[in-house]
C-alpha cells in the first residue's frame, strides 16, 4: 500500500506523457498552453491568497485560534476530534482559498505527521467547497428553490469530517 | 460571504490581541502574513503550471473521454430518468471525470452546461429537479485521485512521508460520495 502512495504521482505522469505520445500529441507543446493557463490562474488567485494567509497568520498571532480551539475542545474531545483542525473543518465548505491558508497553518504549527496534520491533509483532500459550488451552480439557473440539495450536502461534508479522523487512525497509527 | 468571513477574521484578531497583549505580535503576523502568501502561491504556482501543463496533455490524448467512458454506468444509476445519449449526460460525466483529474478549470464549464440542459429539461421551473439536487450533491463530495496541493505542503512543511495520506483520502472520499448519494435519494421523495 505504501507502494502505490509513493507511486502515484511519477505513474500518473509517465502514464499521461506515454499516452499523450502513443495517440501523437505535441506533448511539449500540450504542456506548454496548459502550463500558461495555469500561470494565468495562479496570478487571478494571489490577490486573494495573501489576503487569506494574512488573516489566518493574524488570527494565529493573536491567540484567537488557540482560544478558539481551547473553547471548543469540551465538544470535540469527547469526539475524538482533533481541536486544532477545528478551524480548517469551518472554512473548508466556504472558500478553497482560506482553506489553503489554514491547512498551510495548521501543517506548520503542529507538524505534517502529527495526528491533527493528518487528519487536516485527509480533510483538505477528500472534502470540498460545498456552499460555494453550491452558490455558483445554482446561480447559473433558473430554478432557485434547491429542496434537499444543502441538508445534503452539509450532511455530506460533516460525515466526511468524521470519516477523515476515523481513516486516519485506522490507516495511519 | 467571504467578504464577511475575513472581515470577521482580521477584526477578530486585532480585538483579540488586545485582550491577550499580542498586539505587537498580530502587526508582525499582518506584515509577514501578506510575504508568506506570496511565498506560499510561488510554490503553488509551480505546481498548479506542472499539473495544468500535464493535464492539457490528458485532454488532447482523450483521456477524460476514457474515463468519462468508464463512469457511464455510475451516471445511470445517478441520473436513471435521464437519456444516455443526452446533452445533460455527456457536460455530467466531462464534469465527473474533470473532477477526478483534479482539472477544477474545466471541470466548473462543464458543470455549468450540465446544470443549464437539466434547468431546460426542467422547463425552468423554480423547484429544483431532483437530477439538479443529486449532480450539485455530487459535486459537493466529488473524488479527487491526486490531491497535488495538499501533497505539497506536506513536503514543504518536513512531512517524513508526504504522500501517505492518499489511501485514508481515497477511502474516505469514495465513502463520502456513496453516503452522500444515498441521502440524497432519501430525501429527494420528501422535500
Amino acid at each position: 500500500m505504501q507502494f502505490f502512495s509513493s507511486a502515484a504521482i511519477p505513474f500518473t505522469i509517465a502514464f499521461i506523457i506515454f499516452l499523450g505520445l502513443y495517440r501523437g500529441v505535441p506533448v511539449f507543446d500540450a504542456f506548454l498552453s496548459g502550463a500558461k493557463n495555469g500561470l494565468k490562474t495562479s496570478i487571478t488567485i494571489l490577490p486573494s491568497i495573501i489576503g487569506l494567509v494574512c488573516a489566518v497568520s493574524m488570527l494565529r498571532a493573536s491567540g484567537a485560534t488557540d482560544l478558539l480551539c481551547h473553547g471548543l475542545s469540551c465538544i470535540t474531545e469527547p469526539l475524538g476530534f482533533p481541536t486544532e483542525v477545528l478551524p480548517l473543518s469551518l472554512l473548508r465548505p466556504i472558500s478553497g482559498g482560506a482553506s489553503t491558508a489554514v491547512l498551510n497553518d495548521i501543517l506548520n504549527a503542529y507538524g505534517p505527521d502529527s495526528f491533527a496534520g493528518r487528519v487536516a491533509s485527509v480533510i483538505a483532500g477528500a472534502s470540498e467547497t460545498t456552499l460555494y459550488t453550491l452558490a455558483v451552480y445554482f446561480a447559473s439557473v433558473k430554478a432557485k428553490q434547491t429542496r434537499h440539495t444543502l441538508l445534503a450536502a452539509l450532511l455530506g461534508s460533516l460525515f466526511c469530517m468524521i470519516a477523515s479522523v476515523i481513516a486516519v487512525r485506522l490507516f495511519l497509527s | 460571504m467571504l467578504n464577511y468571513v475575513w472581515g470577521f477574521m482580521m477584526i477578530a484578531a486585532v480585538i483579540v490581541s488586545i485582550f491577550t497583549g499580542n498586539l505587537a505580535d498580530v502587526g508582525t503576523a499582518a506584515i509577514n502574513g501578506a510575504a508568506e502568501g506570496v511565498q506560499l502561491m510561488i510554490t503553488m504556482t509551480g505546481l498548479v503550471c506542472l499539473w495544468t501543463g500535464l493535464m492539457e496533455i490528458a485532454e488532447k490524448s482523450g483521456m477524460i473521454l476514457g474515463i468519462s467512458f468508464l463512469l457511464r454506468p455510475i451516471t445511470r444509476i445517478l441520473f436513471p430518468k435521464l437519456p444516455p445519449k443526452s446533452e445533460a449526460l455527456d457536460a455530467i460525466v466531462m464534469n465527473m471525470s474533470a473532477n477526478i483529474l483534479g482539472i477544477s478549470n474545466a471541470a466548473t464549464p462543464f458543470g455549468l452546461r450540465a446544470m443549464q440542459a437539466l434547468d431546460k429539461r426542467n422547463n425552468g421551473r423554480a423547484r429544483a429537479s431532483n437530477d439538479m439536487c443529486m449532480f450539485v450533491v455530487i459535486n459537493t463530495a466529488s473524488i479527487q485521485l491526486l490531491p497535488t496541493t495538499v501533497i505539497l505542503f506536506r513536503t514543504n512543511s518536513g512531512s517524513a512521508a508526504p504522500s501517505e495520506i492518499l489511501l485514508p483520502i481515497w477511502v474516505v472520499s469514495a465513502v463520502t460520495f456513496i453516503v452522500s448519494v444515498i441521502l440524497t435519494k432519501l430525501m429527494e421523495k420528501r422535500s
